[in-house]
């Protein structure tokens, strides 16, 4: 592409005033021979929020925690304020003034939200105090909380709010914020929105990582763009559109997908649920509440809704890891709610669960092997009378390899030795490979890279397309928007109606997912 | 003294070796290791404190010899687990092995030798009230350095900010490291509390309980201690009604075979290890209150990415 930094003059002036707040020259990070970082040079003013940009596996999450002293960099200089500064561990960088939001929340969930920001602040004081101090900043910031709420108990907008408030406690003046929105419903993203740009207007400088290129041009003063490790350019994220954003993160321009096709109503129906309920298995799941769905050959039907609102539960009850209590579940008419796994499996269904490693794949098991053990009951002819045919086994890891792109250093690694990216790709790829009449996926491009998530949303709908019944459980709107024919939110255990993707909009899912119009439970969230 | 307070006396002191050692495996645990050795660590520590105290004539330097010596086991375990980062049940199935057959060798030239009982406190007056008298004022100092223990234990773990962060690190290791904290370093001093801890259980039998020394004197004690761990859901103070329920479980069968309750005297031995299996298998049915309260990183090894 050979781009250039090409900031708009305006703004670009506008930098140059004053010292930055951070700044970072020639910073490189290597894991072995592994360049995680390679000499990245970018600066954060005061008051600005800075967008870091780039797909999964491009360096930010690594550069991120250099800066907050979390790893400590091969070569390059952090200055802070215009002063040299060397970050050794995480209360170093609190103490200069740095706070960090996690993407994978840092939070302990057995504490209380008192005990969980008294952990992050040296010399926080009395318990009684802080609670205080708590009370006063999440109202003053429109943040409520608690401070005697165990976390385990709060929802995943809650518990960011747990840590961002504990960050504001240390009066900051740069907070990191790790894809913050990638766990939001949209309304509760643009809660966090109002919250940021007050930061930004009181002289807080505000560093945003996020693949979500609308909301970056939305809210984000100036972008930084790294792929393979590299600063590739820097733009001002308002003058640009959203494609080029995204082809600047890629390194090429996006492939764009075939867009669906009407499903007849004579489809037959090949995976029907109705009034599925059960109770919760521990006190950290969610109760399924009486759900009912039923997906036709030939259509997608998606599953929104924010983590932790019953998909997990959701997913092991249509997959037979967990039987039903009560209700059925149909797989081409025939009735399976006592059947386990491989049972469903002969009937010719596909399940792809979100954990991929220990749930969707065993780690120290070669690929090959992995996929012996999902297909060990379907009578597909890799077990004759006991005995494994491994040859078969290895042409099928062939095939998804070359299908899915999947990336590996030998012919058959073990599962473990695979990217996260990668070994999704190919657990979807051996399950797609099957050419199952009923697809159950979740999360399906969790983790991998925009290019990887084309292929596999493409093969989704190819799959639809001849005729199976496709269920993805997502909590990516932009996904779900972009392959669904109808669309469904799961919110407290509950399944709303299915509705056409056609006629929905983004602010009536949002709506759905805080279960506003279910059962009130979600005012809390509305504001 | 009446037989009833008798009974309740003993009880006491079959209870006391049991709270030390849960006590110590509690902080362990609530930093997330999980340490199968105590067994050995408690065996070490009786050899130890024996030794001392018959060599010096002093049972005070006794008792500081079994704490050194469970410290010093302790340490072994912490070395490989937390540094080298192998499996601690393995690591703690070997430790306990070790220390029963390490406690073995020291001990061969103590066996038989009258051992140097630690005398009882005698506060005049205060001692001689009947029942409670005995039972509250006239123990051994060890039980209430036990008791004490446990006071200092659930202050520090619920009060104070060391404890705060202790139960973070077995709650969230990869948070507790990213907010800063020194995971390997407070499991590491977890444990060597653990393992003084089982030092003072195992010096209290070698010292008050039977002063004297003999092959596997700790019979199977630390891993009762093991399982009211488990049956206090890490609460310490349940771990001290605990430690009286099994004690006095393991005092009601002597006394029972003494009353020629015609029950086979090997079914009532069993008592105390069927009674852990079935309270064992009772908590595990409430899963409810385990989950809320087992440190959810017990047993998982901790490599920092560096």
């Amino acid at each position: 592409m050979g781009t250039q930094p090409n900031p708009a003059g305006d703004d670009f002036s506008k930098r140059l005033e004053g010292v930055a707040t951070l700044s970072a020259h020639g910073i490189t990070k290597d894991f072995g021979a592994l360049r995680a970082n390679d000499s990245v040079d970018f600066s954060i003013m005061p008051g600005e929020i800075h967008a870091l940009l780039g797909e999964n596996g491009a360096g930010k999450s690594t550069l991120v925690k250099m800066l907050y002293g979390v790893l400590q960099p091969t070569a390059g200089e952090i200055r802070w304020k215009g002063k040299p500064a060397v970050i050794l561990n995480p209360a170093a960088a609190r103490r200069l003034g740095i706070g960090m939001v996690f993407q994978h929340f840092s939070l302990f969930d057995a504490l209380t939200v008192a005990e969980n920001i008294a952990l992050a602040i040296e010399g926080a004081g009395a318990m009684s105090q802080l609670r205080d101090r708590i009370t006063k900043v999440s109202a003053e910031y429109g943040l409520p909380l608690n401070p005697d709420s165990v976390v385990a108990d709060l929802s995943v907008g809650q518990r960011q709010r747990v840590e961002i408030v504990r960050c504001l406690l240390q009066e900051p003046q740069l907070i990191i914020m790790d894809e913050p929105t990638s766990v939001l419903t949209p309304q509760e993203a643009d809660d966090l929105f109002v919250t940021l740009k007050r930061l930004a207007s009181e002289g807080c400088s505000v560093l945003y990582i996020s693949h979500r290129l609308e909301e970056v041009r939305a809210i984000c003063h100036h972008a930084t763009i790294l792929r393979h490790g590299k600063v590739v350019a820097e733009c001002d994220p308002k003058q640009e559109t959203a494609a080029r954003l995204a082809s600047l993160m890629v390194g090429e321009e996006v492939r764009q997908l075939n867009p669906p096709e009407p499903v007849p109503d004579s489809a037959p129906v090949r995976i029907a649920v109705h009034g599925v309920s059960q109770p919760r298995p521990h006190p950290f799941a969610v109760a399924l509440d009486n759900i009912t769905l039923e997906v036709r050959g030939g259509e997608i039907v998606s599953i929104a809704g924010v983590a932790g609102n019953g998909q997990d539960e959701f997913f092991d009850v249509l997959s037979g890891e967990v039987l039903a209590a009560s209700g059925t579940i149909e797989i081409d008419g025939n009735d399976c709610r006592r059947q386990g796994v491989n049972a469903r499996r002969r009937l010719n269904a596909a399940f792809v669960p979100e954990e991929r490693l220990g749930h969707g794949a065993v780690p120290r098991f070669k690929l090959s092997q992995n996929v012996v053990l999902t297909r060990n009951g379907t009578r597909e002819g890799l077990v004759r009378t006991g005995v494994v045919n491994f040859l078969g086994a290895r042409s099928i890891v062939g095939r998804v390899t070359e299908a899915f792109d999947v990336r590996k250093g030998t012919p058959d690694p073990e599962a473990a030795a695979l990217s996260g990216g990668n070994l999704q790709k190919f657990v979807v790829g051996r399950e797609y490979d099957r050419k199952p009449g009923v697809f159950v996926v979740s999360q399906p491009t969790w983790g991998v890279d925009a290019g990887a998530a084309t292929t596999i949303r493409q093969a989704l709908v190819d799959l639809a397309r001849a005729g199976s019944a496709v269920l993805v459980i997502s909590q990516d709107l932009d996904e779900i928007l972009e392959i669904s024919d109808r669309i469904a939110v799961i919110s407290h255990g509950k399944l709303s109606t299915p509705r056409d993707a056609s006629g929905i909009t983004r602010e009536e899912i949002g709506l759905l997912m805080t279960g506003v119009s279910d059962d009130g439970q979600g005012a809390a969230h509305a504001h | 003294m009446t037989m009833f307070e008798g009974i309740l006396l003993t009880i006491v002191t079959a209870a006391t070796p049991l709270l030390f050692v849960a006590i110590g495996e509690l902080v362990s645990e609530r930093a997330g290791v999980l340490n199968l050795g105590v067994e050995g660590m408690m065996a070490v520590g009786a050899v130890c404190g024996f030794a001392i105290a018959h060599l010096s004539g002093s049972p005070i330097l006794g008792i500081f010899a079994a704490i050194l010596g469970g410290m010093i086991m302790a340490s072994l375990f912490a070395v490989v687990t937390l540094i080298f980062v192998a499996n601690q049940v393995a690591s703690g199935l070997a430790l306990t092995l070790f220390g029963l057959g390490l406690s073995a060798l020291i001990g061969d030239a103590f066996v038989g030798i009258p051992g140097i009982g630690l005398p009882k406190i005698d506060i005049p007056g205060l001692s001689d009230i009947p029942v409670i008298g005995s039972l509250v004022f006239g123990l051994d100092p060890l039980t209430y350095l036990a008791v004490a223990i446990t006071i200092a234990v659930s202050w520090f773990l619920f009060r104070t900010r060391g404890g705060l962060i202790l139960r973070s690190v077995g709650d969230n290791h990869v948070s507790a490291h990213a907010l800063g904290y020194g995971v390997v370093r407070v499991r590491f001093m977890a444990v060597l509390f653990g393992g003084a801890c089982a030092g003072l259980g195992g010096a209290y039998l070698s010292l008050v309980y039977t002063p004297q020394w003999t092959q596997n004197m700790t019979a199977g004690r630390g891993w009762i201690a093991l399982a009211l761990v488990v049956f206090a859901s890490w609460l310490p103070y349940r771990v001290m009604i605990g430690a009286v329920l099994f004690g006095g479980i393991s005092i009601l069968q002597l006394h029972a075979q003494g009353f020629n309750v015609p029950i086979p005297s090997q079914f009532l031995t069993m008592l105390p290890y069927l009674t852990t299996v079935i309270v064992l298998v009772l908590i595990s049915r409430n899963r409810t209150l385990l989950r809320i309260n087992t440190p959810a990183c017990l047993g998982q090894p901790f490599v920092p990415d560096r």
